[in-house]
């Protein structure tokens, strides 16, 4: 019985990961129009600037929390600046193929690097240890792991939906173009969005870097199965992709529990099953 | 525009598009299938025979990516499931079940045909980007099952695949023989990607890439033409998947792996989208890159972003797009 609630831990905090990268997505492809193949390559990148920090500068966790998805953001804004803007006017395709090939690029590097096995990083001190609930016994650094990336994108949904400078994203979501003739700097607000946005898909990173090793092909695993979990949810809500990367996640744990030869291929299942049943996925709207 | 719309499924013949076969038809699009047939012929005296064969599969491979992407505007992130469960089915029926060639190939086929059917059925339902991320997806999916299957002996792959004897006389064990043999399907599957590219049905895809709701407006039911294109488009990646399985006597997990997926959208780009002669010369490209890196040990994966990123950005039209600009002919 326990076994179950732990795999269902562990599914919810992968369905975390989907969420914070499924949301970035969204977002990117709301403004850009945009599906950017890196993000699992820049969520891997988050994870090894953080195993850097700590190896090479001696930097701990709670700092790299901030300061690799401060890096990441920047590469990111680098890379919209210098790359993807150029692309913007021709068919949306190439700008998959683009950010593929960056995405190969940083790939292979860490690969050369480091191999292709995972390198170990530690939980911080006051995270260590597990939490006995009768149930079931929780790792504390999961139950952290969940709580915070819930409310991060809790938080990502309030900035979009709640703020004015949400609404200034939307509106240039709808209709670029007259958001820029009532003076908002769209452009300007583009390459910011990609920064965060490709910042949140870091910090997932820097979360998933003490759970499962730091590796070069954490990228490509979990990007294949976030666009799965794009399609379901559709990229019409942000709280649609929230609720969506959750879902799929415990899903998946509960998979784990079942019949776990299933459990990696049950979210391209339910890909196939959303597309039968509601082609536009389950908060997308119609075509 | 005439009042009676044309009946879905049968084209008028006077919907096909006028082609470029004139006079330029002869002088170009025929030179170039002599010009290869030719070259093909003799490579094998100055380059390595099995280097060839590769090549050839995968370039027939990239030809049959080609009829989506360049004919229908469909980015498939997923043909590697094609030539991967072909090069697995016909391996297993050639080495389990002792079939001749001929039908271990066809019996891969015929798997790619099937999967071809019902990933096209589910992956045709969105457009655009949603299309590759579904197609990604699927074939995520049968890599997984592809490792966990026990016939297909997991990371070890089918090895020690027999080539077997040809219509029962034919011995492909002999190199050149085999070589005579690929070259063969090789040619058999280019020239019938250019028949129906250059057909009513082909135009038809063509009108669909163009603007698909100006083709469904003029009657056509694009969803299934879509999915015929798909079809043909999984059959073909399969023979190719089939022909390697038995040159290389090996089916592996790298033939179903998105790496694979991607490597034939970049022979197809540096050939050239569209372009029907483009993905032979983007294979020869990206399998020498690739034998030349893995000489000088890894980056292989780094060298193809870097391709995958220039291409994007400077050279979309490819390598036949730009030469077919120089000589002002088809390529």
């Amino acid at each position: 019985m326990s076994g179950l609630f732990s795999q269902m831990v562990l599914g919810l905090i992968n369905g975390a990961f989907y969420a914070l990268l499924s949301l970035g997505l969204a977002i990117i492809f709301g403004l850009l129009g945009v599906i950017n193949f890196a993000h699992g390559a820049l969520y891997m990148l988050g994870a090894f600037v953080s195993w850097g920090l700590l190896h090479y500068a001696g930097i701990g966790y709670w700092p790299a929390l901030v300061i690799s998805p401060l890096v990441v953001g920047l590469f990111g804004i680098v890379l919209e600046r210098t790359l993807l803007q150029r692309l913007y006017r021709i068919d949306p395709l190439y700008n998959l193929l683009l950010t593929f090939g960056v995405a190969l690029i940083l790939q292979g590097l860490f690969l050369n690097r480091f191999g292709s096995s995972g390198q170990p990083y530690a939980i911080p001190e006051i995270l260590r240890g597990a939490k006995n609930l009768g149930f079931m016994v929780l790792p504390i650094y999961r139950a952290w792991a969940m709580v915070v990336s819930l409310v991060v994108c809790l938080g990502t949904w309030f900035v979009t939906e709640r703020t004015k400078l949400g609404s200034y994203l939307r509106a240039a979501t709808e209709n670029p173009a007259l958001v820029q003739a009532f003076g908002v700097n769209v452009p300007r607000m583009v390459t910011v969005t990609y920064g965060l946005s490709v910042a949140l898909a870091a910090f997932a990173g820097v979360l998933a870097a003490p759970i499962y090793q730091v590796s070069p092909t954490m990228g490509s695993d979990i990007i294949v199965v976030v666009f799965a979990v794009v399609v379901i949810g559709g990229m019409g809500s942000i709280m649609g992709s929230i609720v969506t990367g959750f879902a799929l996640g415990l899903v998946e744990g509960l998979t784990k529990v079942v019949y776990p030869p299933a459990s990696n291929t049950v979210v391209f299942a339910m890909m196939a099953l959303v597309l039968l049943v509601r082609p536009a996925g389950l908060f997308g709207k119609a075509p | 525009m005439t009042a009676t719309p044309a009946p879905t499924g049968t084209p008028p013949r006077a919907a096909a598009t006028p082609l470029p076969r004139t006079s330029g038809f002869w002088q170009s699009e025929y030179l170039v299938f002599a010009v290869m047939t030719g070259l093909l012929v003799i490579a094998p005296l100055i380059a390595y025979p099995v280097f060839l064969m590769k090549c050839m599969c995968l370039a027939l491979f990239a030809c049959a990516f080609n009829l989506l992407i360049g004919y229908v505007g469909l980015l498939s992130f997923g043909h590697a499931m094609f030539l991967g469960s072909a090069a697995y089915a016909s391996a297993h029926a050639a080495k389990v079940w002792g079939l001749w060639p001929e039908l271990a190939i066809l019996f891969g086929v015929a798997v790619a045909t099937v999967l071809g059917l019902v990933v096209g059925w589910l992956a045709i339902r969105r457009q655009g980007i949603y299309f590759a991320m579904i197609t990604l997806g699927l074939a995520q999916m049968i890599y997984f099952l592809c490792l966990q299957a026990t016939f297909t002996h997991g990371e070890d792959g089918i090895q020690a695949v027999p080539r077997g004897t040809l219509f029962g006389f034919i011995d492909l064990g002999d190199t050149m023989v085999m070589y005579g043999f690929v070259l063969g399907v090789f040619l058999l599957g280019f020239l019938i990607i250019y028949r129906v590219i250059h057909s009513p049905f082909g135009a038809v895809l063509t009108a669909i890439r163009e603007n698909e709701v100006r083709a469904t407006s003029l009657g056509y039911n694009t969803d299934h033409y879509k999915l015929i294109a798909f079809v043909l488009s999984a059959a073909l990646a399969g023979l190719a998947g089939a022909t390697k399985a038995l040159v290389f006597q090996l089916a592996s997990l790298t033939d179903v792996h998105w790496t694979t997926s991607g490597e034939v959208i970049l022979m197809t780009l540096i050939g050239g989208l569209g372009r029907f002669s483009g993905p032979v010369v983007g294979a020869f490209v990206v399998v020498g890159i690739e034998t030349y890196f893995a000489r000088i040990g890894g980056g292989v994966i780094v060298a193809q972003g870097v391709v995958f990123v220039l291409c994007v950005l400077l050279f979309r039209e490819g390598i036949i797009g730009k030469l077919s600009a120089a000589l002002k002919r088809p390529l």
